[in-house]
C-alpha cells in the first residue's frame, strides 16, 4: 500500500482521504488480493473513513462577521441576521 | 445643357456617396423610439427622433436576436449600425445592427471594451480558474451584511452543511464605495488565509447597480485572489465582469451556496456505503480464501492421507522382499560351499579312516589323542576306538622305534 503512515498524522485533507478510501475500496472490490492484504486494506480503509466522518464533524458551526477598524486590525464576531431588514433581491 | 440624371441613377448615386463615408457606415445614435412596426418577416421598423429632428430605421431579423430587451415606442436607445439609402423612396436610413436602452449605453460600451481588454490579458483563462475545495472548512461571503443575500446564503449553507463556517466581510454592494470594499475585502481574506473558498455575491438589479462588479479592480482583485471566489451577482441572466474572473459563477446567492457547501448527509451516507463496500468487499475475499482453501483439503492429498503411507510402505515390502530373495539367494550359495566343504570334512574325517580298519588311541582319563608312543607309559590306561566300537586297554609295554630314539 503506497499509504501506510497515519492519516492524521499526514493531515489529509478530507478530499485526498475520500479519494484514497474510494481506491481500496476497489481494489477490495476486484478480489485480486491476499488475505493478508485485503486485511491490510481493510483497517486502511476503515481508518480512513473515520478520519473523513470526523472531519465532517470537526467543523465548527460558527457565522461571524469580520469587522476592520481604521488602523486596519479585524476583529470577528458572531452575525445574526436582522430579520427586520429582509428583504427581497429577486 | 447639364447633364440629365434618372431618378433611379441619382438616388444610386447619393446611396454610393452616403455608403463610402466611414463615419456613416459605422455610428451610434442615441435617439426615442417613435413609429415602432414588428413585421410579420421578422424585420422592425422605428424612427428614432430627439425634439427637433428624426430618422427612419430598420433593424432586419437577424440581428433582433441579439436584442436583451424588447423595444417599445417611447423608449430611449442608443442604437449603432450603418447609414444608407432605400432607392426605392429616395429615402436614407438607419440599418441598425445593434441596440441598448439609453442610459445603460455607455456602461455597456465601457463593460464591452473591459470585458475585450481583460480577455485579451487571459484574465477569463480556463486554465487559471481554481478548484474549489472539496469541503471547505470555512467560507468567505463578501456581500452586504443586510437583505436577502447573506440570508439565503446562511440558510442554504445551514440547511445543507449544519455545522457550516461563514465569516461575512460586509460590503457596499452598489455605489461608489462598493469596489474599493470589495478589493479590501478579497485582500483582507487573501491575508488572514481564513477562509478556504470565498462567494462574492449581490442580489439583482440595474446594470447601474450591478455596476461595481464590472469594475477593473474588483476583476484584477478576484484574478489575484489566491483563494478561489465564486461570484453571484444579480439574476441568472446578469453577466458581469466579476462573473467572467472568478472561478465559478453561480447564478444566484443560494446556487453560490449550494455550489460551495457540499451536503453533509450526502457525504455522511457516501462514507457509510463506502464502509459497507469495505466490509463486504472483504467478507467475500475471505470466502474466496475460504473457498480456495477447502478446494485444497478437499483434494486427494487431504482426502487420503495415508495413500502416500501405504505407497510407501507397499515400496518398503518389496524392498524388504527383495532383500530377502537376494539374502537367501545368498544363503544358497553358502550352503552349497558348506556341503562341499562337509565333504571334504567327511574325506577327511578321521572316522572315516576308520573304516579303512585304522583306530584311534586316547589315554584315560583325558582322552588325549595318543600320537606317539612318548604320550604313554607302561601302565597307562588308553582307549582303542575303532569304527564299530571302542576297546579299553592297559599299555604293557612301549617300544620305540629306532629312528625315533635317535631323535
Amino acid at each position: 500500500m503506497e499509504n501506510k503512515e497515519s492519516v492524521e498524522n499526514k493531515n489529509m485533507t478530507f478530499e485526498e482521504a475520500m479519494n484514497e478510501l474510494e481506491e481500496i475500496v476497489q481494489k477490495l472490490e476486484k478480489g485480486e488480493l491476499s488475505l493478508d492484504e485485503s486485511i491490510e486494506y481493510f483497517q486502511r480503509g476503515i481508518e480512513l473513513s473515520k478520519y473523513c466522518s470526523k472531519k465532517l464533524d470537526e467543523i465548527e458551526k460558527r457565522i461571524t462577521v469580520l469587522i476592520e477598524d481604521e488602523n486596519g486590525n479585524i476583529k470577528e464576531e458572531p452575525f445574526e441576521i436582522k430579520t427586520e431588514e429582509r428583504m427581497s433581491y429577486k | 445643357m447639364q447633364y440629365v440624371l434618372t431618378v433611379s441613377e441619382l438616388n444610386r448615386y447619393i446611396k454610393e456617396i452616403i455608403s463610402g463615408d466611414l463615419i456613416l457606415s459605422n455610428i451610434w445614435v442615441k435617439g426615442e423610439i417613435s413609429n415602432y412596426k414588428y413585421h410579420y418577416s421578422g424585420h422592425i421598423y422605428f424612427t428614432l427622433k430627439d425634439e427637433k429632428s428624426l430618422i427612419k430605421c430598420v433593424m432586419f431579423k437577424g440581428q433582433t436576436y441579439g436584442l436583451k430587451f424588447s423595444p417599445d415606442n417611447g423608449m430611449k436607445v442608443l442604437a449603432k449600425g450603418y447609414v444608407s439609402v432605400y432607392e426605392r423612396d429616395g429615402q436614407y436610413q438607419l440599418y441598425v445592427e445593434e441596440m441598448q436602452p439609453d442610459g445603460l449605453g455607455n456602461l455597456y460600451l465601457a463593460f464591452e471594451q473591459l470585458k475585450k481588454k481583460l480577455e485579451q490579458e487571459g484574465l477569463f483563462d480556463v486554465s487559471r480558474k481554481k478548484r474549489l475545495p472539496y469541503l471547505p472548512s470555512s467560507i468567505g461571503v463578501i456581500t452586504s451584511s443586510t437583505g436577502a443575500v447573506i440570508r439565503d446564503i446562511i440558510n442554504v449553507a445551514t440547511r445543507r452543511f449544519p455545522n457550516v463556517n461563514i465569516k461575512l466581510y460586509p460590503v457596499a454592494v452598489q455605489g461608489e464605495q462598493a469596489a474599493p470594499t470589495i478589493c479590501r475585502a478579497i485582500e483582507v481574506f487573501n491575508r488572514l488565509k481564513c477562509v478556504d473558498v470565498i462567494i462574492l455575491a449581490r442580489g439583482g438589479g440595474s446594470l447601474e447597480d450591478l455596476w461595481p462588479f464590472n469594475e477593473e479592480v474588483v476583476a484584477r482583485s478576484i484574478f489575484k485572489s489566491e483563494i478561489p471566489i465564486v461570484s453571484a451577482v444579480g439574476h441568472e441572466t446578469d453577466f458581469t465582469i466579476a462573473d467572467f474572473v472568478s472561478d465559478v459563477r453561480a447564478p444566484t446567492p443560494s446556487a453560490a451556496a449550494e455550489i460551495v457547501v457540499p451536503e453533509k448527509r450526502i457525504l455522511k451516507q457516501k462514507i457509510t456505503d463506502i464502509r459497507m463496500r469495505l466490509l463486504n468487499a472483504v467478507i467475500k475475499n475471505i470466502s474466496i480464501n475460504r473457498m480456495k482453501y477447502s478446494k485444497l483439503t478437499e483434494s486427494i492429498v487431504f482426502k487420503q492421507p495415508y495413500n502416500r503411507i501405504n505407497n510407501e510402505r507397499i515400496r518398503l515390502d518389496n524392498l524388504n522382499k527383495y532383500m530377502c530373495s537376494a539374502l537367501i539367494n545368498k544363503h544358497d550359495i553358502v550352503k552349497m560351499r558348506i556341503v562341499f566343504l562337509i565333504d571334504k570334512l567327511n574325506m577327511l574325517s578321521p572316522l572315516n579312516v576308520l573304516t579303512r580298519g585304522y583306530s584311534i588311541v586316547r589315554s584315560k582319563p583325558g582322552n588325549n589323542l595318543v600320537k606317539s608312543v612318548y604320550d604313554v607309559y607302561p601302565g597307562n590306561k588308553i582307549e582303542i576306538i575303532l569304527k564299530d566300537g571302542k576297546i579299553d586297554a592297559l599299555v604293557e609295554a612301549c617300544h620305540y622305534d629306532e629312528k625315533e630314539r635317535e631323535e
